[in-house]
């Protein structure tokens, strides 16, 4: 037991020091994590053999980071990407094998090995490029767009490999015996039994479309009802056991069937992208992912044996930039096919030339599968580990010298911020609602989050984008895209809660306008006193309006009603501006002593208010076409 | 809220303030680009009057003491059925109060300059005796000028663009503007011959004889 605490102290440590400090020097978390790595295993030896069984651990990071991309993915926009997906991704595994092959089999290696070699090495690493990626904000720029698709592609590439690598076995090699392991390993090295094993293809086949066809019609129809049932009984934890469930749960039933986890909760990911609990999703499931993906290039950094590195620097290095170049051709070459422009063909090539985490599941396949020989193929984890470790430097390379050349960023960047909503409103009761409905008829982007999963459900009906979640957590804040946000409007009807709420988003994003629903003038003058913009007395217009029609029942004349509603709603302005002056949060109100001599000043008895509104109403209502004295003609001046 | 813009006055001998009324200024093609022309100039307050009060609450005590503030006082509008938007209709009915613009004791306003920038959808043509409205620019705005006369200011003649649905096409726009900067420029340095300007049907016409030029 106390043996697991200190690995876990150990790895957190290491996580804790490292990524803040790489942060700082503008390394990016990624290269953080692999120095914390490199740190805690190679230099000081602190953790040892047991990053292998850690790290077969931590690749579930990428099976959620999937989830998370595909939660962003709404099907439409996939369809969309279909054309690149297939096109840029197939081109780009297939140009880069052939290539690492040909180069494989220059320096005498016989084509199995070198087609293995090449197939291991056309994959790049989808963690470290999309944490960088969204780390840096570039996941919606064409190069980002472009890099996800080849990505998406490889990670389904994957699966037919892992089926290829036996076929390629060398005899010579197979009898060293490995074959214990051969079952044991499927994909994302995951020890589970598969189910399909024995089955002919066409049973095969037949399964895995009802798997897929399970995980759709399943996250489109089972979901919501349990997302409700659970979000009814009001425990956080509850909600976000079930999210971990769900992501869980369809890891494991790809990993039956043979199919790649990280595909089946992608494919969970895009059918949830328009549930009305997405950013809830979103907001549990992001610190797991984040804690295991940093766990991950840990142990990354942690498995570079530099004994190895020691032994054949020169190699090694030559070999990771050797293929580092090849991929890095291949890509820019595709995106000049597929006319990404100067900036975005740099980032596409950069950020996609080094090896991925595959690369390793793939290597440790081919190696119990006698495909690869046991010393080349810890010479090669080396270069696959390298080139992960240079990636993060090529970003810093990107910054530096494209970015800084090339034109700033122009109107696209402009355009896709339209896409976020950009008035948020937290809180869409009776109050929220009628807000929401005149912006959304001005069309204006909305984007509503509640609390109430009948609320939701019921807006949802109507069309209307919300989604359930306490909008008092930063997190979904973020997941409904405050970045972005022109505007924030606090509409819950909790006082105690939408004064933090103001506090929080006002310290977090100072330059947002806030308006603020506010139950009283106390509450007012607390939501002012917490940053503000406008705070709305809920019930002030409506009661003033009420007390308008009163008088006109009372056969008041209607444009007099009109004329007494301005000057009262200029007077009760004027006097909530003077108190607010006088208004001292910090002693209770009671304590105040001028605001209560103030407050007496103004409702000693009710008598002395309304007879002082009599008078200054009357005065301020008079005050417009009051016809000029009797007489007043005989003043004028005739021409004469 | 006061969107107001006021500009520091120092090297400039007059101040002027500019009332602009626009009820629909997304759809405006010549009032706009006006405004926008005239807006941050030193020396010149600009206040889009239905920005300012879009429930016609228009606050007296505020406008009068924009007006006591002022030497010339400019109505920027399209012309509405011979006259102003509703919103100027409605300032002049809160604002100028007896005993503040006009009667024995108001004489607030002795002595300013007031004139009517607009906007026409008639041509200059139309805009005459034998042309569809009849009645020249100046006969038609008497009300406003008699108002000025009532408040004892100095009436002008206004700075007009006639056929403002199509000065855009006709490329009208540039020289409209230009003239405009010049014009209000010579009203804050005082450059503009009063004598010779009340006699002129409009401010645009032989607008070179009115002003003088910048002696040094």
């Amino acid at each position: 037991m106390s043996n697991i605490l200190l690995q876990i102290f150990i790895y957190l440590c290491a996580a804790v020091v490292a990524v803040p400090v790489a942060r700082r020097l503008g390394l990016g978390s990624v290269l953080g994590y692999l120095i914390a790595g490199i740190l805690i295993g190679p230099v000081l030896g602190l953790v040892g053999s047991e990053t292998q069984d850690i790290q077969h651990f931590a690749e579930f990071g990428v099976v959620m980071m999937l989830f998370l991309v595909g939660l962003e993915l709404e099907p439409r926009m996939l369809w969309a990407m279909r054309n690149r997906l297939l096109g840029l991704g197939g081109l780009q595994v297939m140009l880069s094998t052939l290539l690492l092959c040909l180069g494989a089999m220059l320096v005498d290696y016989e084509w199995r090995i070198g087609l293995a070699i090449g197939l291991i090495f056309s994959l790049s690493s989808t963690a470290i490029v999309l944490q960088t990626l969204s780390e840096k904000g570039l996941s919606r720029s064409d190069g980002g767009r472009s890099s996800f698709s080849v990505l998406l592609f490889q990670d389904i590439a994957v699966i037919p490999m892992l089926a290829l690598m036996p076929l390629l076995a060398l005899p010579e090699i197979s009898m060293s015996g490995v074959e214990a392991s051969l079952t044991e390993v499927a994909a994302d090295g995951h020890h589970t039994a598969s189910l399909v094993s024995g089955l002919p293809g066409w049973a095969y086949a037949v399964v895995v479309l009802a798997v897929i066809a399970m995980v759709v019609l399943g996250g489109h129809y089972l979901s919501r009802p349990l997302f409700r049932f659970i979000a009814h009984s009001r425990l956080r934890e509850a909600f976000t056991a079930s999210a971990l469930l769900i992501v869980i749960g369809i890891a494991l039933l790809m990993t039956l069937v043979d199919l790649s986890p990280a595909l089946g909760t992608f494919l969970a990911g895009v059918v949830l992208a328009d549930s009305e609990f997405k950013h809830e999703l979103e907001s549990d499931i992001e610190p797991f992912k984040g804690i295991l993906l940093g766990l991950f290039f840990i142990t990354v950094g942690a498995g570079i044996d530099f004994h190895i590195l020691n032994q054949s620097f020169v190699l090694i290095m030559g070999l990771t930039l050797a293929v580092m170049l090849t991929k890095g051709a291949v890509l820019y070459g595709l995106s000049r096919l597929y006319r990404l422009n100067h900036r975005d063909s740099w980032l596409f090539s950069l950020s996609l030339a080094q090896a991925g985490e595959f690369g390793f599941v793939l290597l440790s396949f081919a190696t119990q599968n006698s495909v690869i020989p046991t010393e080349l193929s810890r010479m090669l984890s080396l270069v696959v580990a390298m080139s992960m470790l240079l990636t993060p430097i090529l970003f810093i390379l990107y910054d530096r010298l494209v970015l800084t050349r090339v034109e700033p960023i122009g109107s696209e960047q402009a355009d896709e911020i339209n896409e976020e909503g950009s008035v948020i409103i937290a809180g869409v009761g009776r109050f929220g609602q009628i807000i929401n409905r005149l912006l959304v008829a001005c069309d204006i982007p909305t984007v509503v989050l509640d609390h109430e999963p009948n609320m939701i459900e019921a807006l949802r009906k109507f069309g209307v984008k919300s989604y359930y979640g306490d909008a008092t957590r930063s997190d979904l804040l973020e997941a409904a895209g405050i970045e972005n946000a022109r505007l924030f409007i606090v509409a819950i009807d909790d006082k105690v809660k939408s004064v933090e709420l103001v506090e929080l988003v006002r310290k977090n994003y100072p330059d947002i306008k806030i308006l603020a629903r506010a139950y009283d003038v106390a509450h007012l003058y607390l939501l002012k006193q917490a940053g503000v913009d406008h705070a709305i007395r809920e019930l002030f217009e409506s009661s003033v309006e009420a007390g308008a029609e009163a008088l006109r029942l009372l056969d008041m004349h209607p444009f007099r009603v009109e004329k007494m509603l301005n000057a009262f709603r200029q007077h009760d302005l004027s006097g909530l501006e003077q108190l607010y002056e006088v208004w001292d949060k910090d002693s209770e109100l009671a304590k105040n002593r001028s605001y209560l001599a103030r407050a007496r000043e103004h409702g000693d008895t009710l008598r002395d208010l309304l007879e002082k509104d009599r008078y200054q109403l009357h005065d301020r209502s008079d005050r417009g076409w009051t016809p000029p004295p009797k007489g007043f003609t005989h003043q004028l001046k005739e021409d004469k | 809220m006061n969107s107001s813009i006021k500009s520091e006055n120092k090297l400039n001998k007059k101040s002027i303030l500019v009332l602009f009324a626009h009820p629909s200024p997304d759809r405006s093609e010549v009032n706009m680009p006006m405004y926008n022309a005239t807006k941050g100039l030193p020396g010149v307050t600009l206040v889009d009057l239905y920005a300012e009060y879009p429930r016609m609450n228009i606050d007296v005590d505020r406008e009068q003491q924009r007006l006591i503030e002022h030497d010339i006082i400019i109505f920027m509008h399209p012309l509405y059925w011979y006259s102003t938007p509703a919103i100027l209709k409605e300032w002049q009915d809160l604002v100028l109060e007896h005993g503040f613009a006009y009667g024995s004791e108001g004489t607030a306003l002795q002595g300013k300059i007031f004139f009517n920038v607009l906007s026409a959808g008639g041509e200059l043509f139309a805009y005459s005796e034998k042309g569809y409205n009849h009645y020249t620019i100046r006969e038609l705005l008497h009300p406003l000028e008699q108002m000025a006369i009532l408040c004892q200011m100095t009436y002008l003649p206004p700075y007009a663009l006639f056929g403002a649905r199509t000065a855009v096409e006709e490329g009208r726009m540039k020289i409209h503007i230009s003239q405009w900067k010049r014009l209000i420029q010579a009203l804050l340095e005082d450059r503009v011959n009063m004598e010779l300007a009340i006699q002129q049907p409009t401010l645009n016409n032989n607008l070179d004889a009115l002003l003088r030029e910048v002696t040094l």
